[in-house]
């Protein structure tokens, strides 16, 4: 790569040709404020649209002032970004920000965690100068999962470009002109009636709370504090190793804490949704194996991501005789919790709570589709993200480092790694190789690790050879992703026997409810080696071996994918309008 | 899903005739604002069902087309009546008492939502400063600007355009 040479408030910079302003600053550590600019390079998620221009910087020679995250860094160039002139004009854009902004910061979702919020600190914005009409939009919580005050939006345009480019959703766009220009999805429709799959992804980079998750907080407190019931909690693969951020402790394996913390807030039984994983894998490799056999419908796709079946209900109505028929893992271990694990020790099912910590908004949504429910009983019946969790054990006081380990609860608190790699991208396939691949040759599996199926590239692929047969395996992440994969299986271009897609970028350990990581990626990659070291670490990691996954076979359900798993564990799906 | 064009809730002929529309057109930049253009010139407005339909077509957001649509004042997605009146609601109209002469024509023609009378006759809605500030307040009806007018003018105004129209249908002029 070429170089250029200036230089920023007097400094020498030697930048890559190609590099904006910013990123050249940056180099020689000057940091210039910013926005609406967001680069989250490995995701290929560029919000480029240079709107808010508070990154104004001086150059010399130009009349104007520049904007320094869409201006590139070229030879010879004299930088100032702290001339005067600069200071108030950045300021000035930041009071013209705040002039149709509500000040409610004190009792806002993003209060001490949201970018306009530091900007005003970091620029020391004393009053806003501009008082003018306030725009005032409906806030939209319609589809439990996502919530949208437009009130708070500062028309960045980022969650745009998550979800038209990134994802290929396309709920956004700016419509309307003028003062009354807002970010809304086509017709100004509630969430919940358009094609949103509610990954919560524009969540991740909205920088303010214009876009959040439905909290289900307060619920929660209320049901904890009835002694009349039966609450009972498990935890996603991906929460044990993203709630320690919040501690300092980034890409670290809180389990035994993580358990301790949920006690503590008073829950009566700490299950672990890998159980609910480990079952899911014994399940899929069967229904796998059996299409193989019967010359059923191939691929087969997992089918545990709520958001990504929502996308091929709406995007791909033709395609719905792919995925795997099972629930996914939350909702598997939630009927098992009402069913099974309440029969056993004689609890009445009606005063069962059932809660999952979850790294998803979508999860949310999941749980009130109609066919997530047996016998009268919702599966699941409250979801929180990691960050709702995270608010809760702040709010009661919980000095989380400091907190001794503790074991999740049995009979469903025992799983394998291969549950645990279910919470990033690739994790779901290899898990199911691992059982497939023993059932079908009845050999044991050597090599466990499938290092093609793992990392951060979009699409992966694979050839697996099972008893002398190649096997061809394709993972996506990131619903842009997904769709390549998808129009080429539709066209015919592509051949695969099996497929796993997770519809957040990096799978669940960047999920729409995971802490923020503004824009970050460098924290997503720690969670994911955090992830294949726990796997590692197991001494079982294939999910059939599970023993207790066993004795529920045993105890309860029967045969694998027989009568009684298929009525509790399985599910359909639903052609859906695009809109 | 595809749909079939029977399943929007417009004219299919209507549909049919913008679907050529579109398939004798180009790609390219500007596409999209000549076939809302045409569309509305169709329907004469953008009903829902015609915005989800071009999306579906093109192959893409609902969402563009519907920000598209509303970013330009001359595309309308209400039914717009057959005789239009703008009230200019620019500082200069409104420090004139503007919002009282909207006020006399929605009650007299008893708009209560929307913009258009329930009888499809008339549509009043308010326009930015069209730069005839001078004769505040300014009202457009069908295109042709009328000065200085006070609510006690509603009700001639309405009269004339109701004469006019007689007129014509009398002579067969009505189109
Ligand atoms: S909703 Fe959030 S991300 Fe979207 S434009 Fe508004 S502030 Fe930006
Ligand atoms: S939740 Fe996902 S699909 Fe829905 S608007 Fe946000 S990015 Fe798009
Ligand atoms: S950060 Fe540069 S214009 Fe917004
Ligand atoms: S303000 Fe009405 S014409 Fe200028």
């Amino acid at each position: 790569m070429s170089k250029v040479k200036l230089t920023i408030n007097d400094i020498a910079v030697e930048a890559e040709k190609g590099m904006t302003i910013v990123d050249a600053a940056k180099l020689v550590n000057i940091k210039i404020p910013t926005l609406c600019h967001l680069n989250i390079h490995d995701i290929k998620m560029v919000n480029r649209t240079a709107s808010c221009r508070v990154c104004l910087v001086e150059v010399e020679g130009r009349r104007n002032l520049a904007p320094a995250c869409a201006t590139e860094a070229v030879e010879g160039m004299k930088i100032n970004t702290n001339s005067l002139r600069a200071i108030k004009s950045r300021r000035a854009m930041v009071e013209l920000l705040l002039s149709d902004h509500p000040t409610d910061c004190l009792v806002c979702e993003r209060n001490t965690n949201c970018m306009l919020q530091s900007l005003a600190a970091e620029l020391g914005i004393r009053k806003i100068k501009y008082e003018g009409a306030m725009s005032e939009y409906k806030k939209d919580s319609s589809s439990q999962a996502l919530y949208r005050n437009s009130n708070k939006c500062i028309m960045c345009r980022r969650c745009e470009t998550m979800c038209n480019e990134v994802q290929t959703v396309g709920i956004y766009s700016a419509v309307d002109k003028g003062f009354e220009t807002v970010v809304s999805p086509a017709f100004g429709l509630p969430m919940l009636d358009t094609q949103c799959v509610f990954c919560g992804q524009c969540t991740q980079v909205c920088p303010t709370a214009a876009l959040t998750e439905v909290s289900h907080v307060a619920k929660l407190w209320e049901v904890l504090a009835d002694e009349d019931l039966h609450v009972v909690v498990q935890t996603a693969p991906a929460i044990r190793v993203t709630i320690g951020e919040k501690y300092d402790m980034d890409g670290v394996d809180c389990t035994g804490k993580m358990v301790s913390a949920l006690r503590r807030l008073g829950f009566d039984m700490v299950f672990d949704t890998n159980f609910g994983a480990d079952v899911t894998i014994v399940e899929e490799a069967h229904e796998f194996i059996q299409r193989i056999k019967n010359g059923g419908r191939l691929p087969i796709l997992t089918s545990c991501c709520p958001s990504w079946v929502k996308f091929i209900e709406h995007q791909f109505p033709n395609l719905l005789d792919i995925p795997s028929s099972c629930k996914s893992p939350h909702i598997i271990l939630g009927v098992l919790t009402k069913t099974y694990y309440a029969e056993k020790y004689n609890i009445d099912p009606s005063k069962i709570v059932m809660v999952s910590v979850m790294p998803c908004i979508a999860k949310k949504y999941e749980i009130m589709r109609p066919e997530m429910q047996h016998e009268d009983q919702r599966n699941v019946d409250i979801v929180i993200t990691t960050r709702e969790l995270i608010a809760m054990l702040t709010e009661a006081g919980i000095d989380f480092k400091a907190l001794p380990d503790d074991d999740f609860d049995n009979p469903m608190g025992e799983s394998t790694g291969a549950a645990d790699i279910f919470g990033t991208t690739g994790g779901v396939i290899e898990a199911a190789l691992r059982t497939t691949y023993e059932w079908m040759t009845g050999k044991e599996l050597k090599e466990i690790d499938f290092h093609s199926v793992r990392g951060l590239d979009g699409l992966k692929e694979a050839t697996v050879d099972i008893d002398g047969k190649p096997f061809r395996i394709g993972v996506a992440h990131g619903l842009g992703n997904a769709r390549i994969l998808l129009d080429n299986i539709q066209e015919g271009k592509e051949e695969y026997h099996a497929i796993e897609i997770m519809a957040c970028p990096g799978g669940c350990i960047d999920g729409g409810g995971q802490p923020y990581h503004m824009g970050d990626i460098e924290k997503v990659k720690k969670r994911m080696e955090a992830i294949y070291k726990i796997d590692a670490a197991k001494p079982l990691r294939k999910s059939h071996e599970n023993p207790y996954v066993k004795k529920l076979y045993e105890e309860y359900l029967g045969e694998i994918g027989g009568e009684k798993a298929h009525k509790l564990l399985h599910t359909h799906f639903t052609a859906r309008e695009k809109i | 899903m595809a749909k079939n064009m029977s399943e929007y809730k417009v004219d299919t002929e209507k549909l049919h005739k913008l679907g050529d529309y579109m398939d004798s057109l180009e790609r390219g930049e500007g596409e999209l604002i000549n076939i809302l253009r045409e569309a509305q010139e169709i329907f004469g407005y953008l009903p829902q069902d015609v915005q989800l339909f071009i999306a579906r077509k093109m192959g893409i957001p609902a969402a563009k087309v519907f920000g598209v649509a509303t970013f330009y004042s001359f595309f309308t997605m209400e039914p717009r009546g057959k005789h239009v009146i703008s009230v200019c609601m620019g500082t200069a109209c409104f420090v004139k008492a503007a919002d009282k002469v909207l006020d006399e024509f929605r009650s007299r023609l008893k708009i209560v939502n929307g913009n258009t009378s329930e009888d499809g006759m008339y549509t009043v809605d308010t326009v930015r400063c069209i730069g005839a500030c001078g004769l505040a307040p300014v009202i457009l009806v069908n295109g042709k600007v009328y000065g200085r007018v006070k609510p006690e003018d509603v009700a001639t105004i309405l009269e004339d355009i109701e004469t006019d129209e007689n007129m014509h249908s009398e002579v067969g002029l009505q189109q």
